[in-house]
């Protein structure tokens, strides 16, 4: 028996409209379940404090400026690398066997665990270079993780460039380079901006390369070689250790709202850039 | 009357398929040469390889020669960027760059390393009354160049090859996908530019070349059947090819 072709038209609609409700839905109820467990806890002296007794009072402060501090890092590190290495993949090589290497290399990181990243801080960073449990063990640690996402996405971004606009720019007399920088990035910004914040949002998340490699010090880090604790650890540890829930929560919208506001922020940078190439 | 290029013996193939046989050809200074031709006989091949642009396509290999003032641009140490700046091109499909009118056209004077906004400003009106655009966009130069009409795009990607002040103009089909008005615009304003530049027209339209011409080259599958001065082709061609296209037997 067939189905008459209307009918199954508006159930498909049905059916896709519940889908992307239940996707939404399920953001929105976690959203909602750390409002509303943590919003009690917070004040400008939760921000601002140190944490007292491992965490069971006091505020989080030197938490937020480690996260703060480490994730800059990290993107500072891995944007001119990630972004460079889509530049020479995409503009300034010929698809060969050393292309297809690097992108099968930067692939098979995407898929690496971010723990084992740690391991290998841990043991690179940390031991074999003498840096210590530190912000700077952390960031390049990080830098690595994210790097390949990072080259995925501006490679795809600049890929998605057409290819007359290029054409055009030479026959204005342009070299490769100022096709580059004036053509191909302005137009594949948005898309490299997406990478970064995709990228932001996975270092501001990760605990088990940062515990590995920055430590989980409770003390403000005031150098590069200083340990310290991020917001996402510092959660960890309060749940885990069944130190604070109510801590934990609080952390946990800190978290999600810095998160929100680092997205906003991008968002109106991008529609900046959008509007003046378009 | 001077010859601005002279093409000798060129030869083009396209991954040992050939594109282009044994073409030799002068172009004369401050004239409007037409190139003629249905689709594949290689007369776009021959304008690409005028300014080198034939470089971005993989598995061509030339042979012969293109002198352009005597100076052999298919010289493998050419500079290519510098001839660029020397030779315009306005493609078959309107091609402005995602930016302002304004930025669209000093692209050019910038990357000479004009940041004058005097000079700029100066160049951008004078480029734009040569293409017969400025009376359309002079109160929204800082608007995006992408909300133009089609026939406005392709005078602005005309004042943008102009604004490079260039010595020789290649336009690809520039009408092909324009109206008929927007078609009389382009060619009113390469009539007025043939006083200070040697343009090449390639066109698919015979009545185009016709029209504007002052020689015409007719090219069927690689090969330059014909050239002259384009009033005794169109009267009175020596060969039954040209006068079969021109009479639209084929196409």
């Amino acid at each position: 028996m067939r189905l008459p072709p209307r009918f199954v038209n508006t159930l498909v609609a049905l059916l896709l409209d519940l889908v992307a409700l239940g996707t939404v839905g399920i953001l929105v109820v976690i959203v909602c379940v750390i409002v509303v467990k943590g919003i009690a806890y917070i004040d400008l002296n939760f921000l601002f404090t140190y944490p007292e007794d491992m965490g069971r009072h006091g505020g989080v402060f030197p938490s937020l400026i480690g996260t703060i501090f480490l994730v800059a890092l990290s993107i500072c590190f891995a944007t001119p690398l990630g972004l460079g290495t889509a530049i020479y993949l995409t503009e300034y090589t010929k698809e060969t066997m050393m292309t297809k290497t690097i992108r099968f290399g930067v692939e098979s990181l995407a898929g690496i665990p971010s723990i084992l990243y740690g391991l290998f801080g841990f043991i690179f960073f940390v031991i074999k270079l003498k840096m210590g449990w530190s912000l700077i063990s952390g960031a390049l640690t990080l830098t690595i993780m994210i790097l390949p996402t990072i080259i995925r996405t501006s490679e795809e971004a600049i890929k998605a460039v057409p290819r007359s606009l290029r054409i055009v720019s030479h026959s204005l007399g342009a070299t490769l380079w100022e096709t580059t920088l004036k053509v191909v990035l302005p137009c594949a910004a948005p898309g490299i901006l997406t990478g970064i914040m995709l990228s932001i949002g996975r270092a501001v998340g990760e605990t088990a390369a940062v515990i590995f490699t920055m430590g989980s010090s409770l003390r403000l880090p005031t150098s590069l070689f200083d340990s310290g604790r991020t917001l996402a650890v510092h959660f960890y540890i309060l749940a885990r250790e069944g130190i604070s829930m109510e801590k934990a929560y609080a952390t946990a919208l800190v978290l999600v709202v810095s998160i929100l506001a680092v997205n906003i922020l991008a968002y109106y940078i991008m529609h900046k850039v959008i509007a003046k190439y378009s | 009357m001077d010859i601005k290029i002279q093409i000798r013996q060129l030869s083009v193939s396209y991954n040992g398929t050939p594109a282009l046989r044994s073409i030799t050809l002068d172009i004369y200074k401050n004239c409007i040469t037409g190139f003629m031709g249905p689709a594949g006989s290689g007369k776009s091949t021959l304008i690409t390889l005028i300014n080198r642009m034939i470089d971005f396509e993989e598995g061509v290999r030339y042979d012969g020669e293109i002198r352009i003032d005597g100076i052999n641009v298919l010289d493998p140490a050419v500079d290519v960027v510098a001839l660029r700046r020397r030779i315009g091109m306005v493609f078959a499909v309107p091609l402005p760059l995602p930016r302002s009118i304004f930025d669209n056209i000093a692209y050019g004077p910038r990357l000479k390393g004009i940041t004058n906004m005097t000079d700029l400003y100066a160049i951008v009106e004078d480029s734009l009354k040569k293409a017969f655009l400025f009376d359309e966009v002079k109160d929204r130069l800082m608007t995006s160049a992408m909300k133009l009409s089609g026939g406005q795009q392709q005078r602005l990607c005309l004042a943008r090859t102009l604004a490079l002040q260039p010595d020789i103009i290649l336009l690809d089909e520039p009408c092909s996908g324009l109206d008929p008005i927007s078609t009389a615009k382009i060619e009113e304003a390469l009539s007025e530019l043939k006083k200070d530049y040697t343009i090449i027209l390639v066109s698919n339209n015979t009545k185009q070349i016709a029209r504007t011409s002052d020689y015409a080259a007719f090219f069927y599958m690689g090969e330059l059947i014909e050239f002259g001065e384009t009033p005794r082709i169109f009267t009175n061609p020596s060969q039954k090819k040209t006068e079969d296209y021109i009479q639209g037997k084929f196409g």
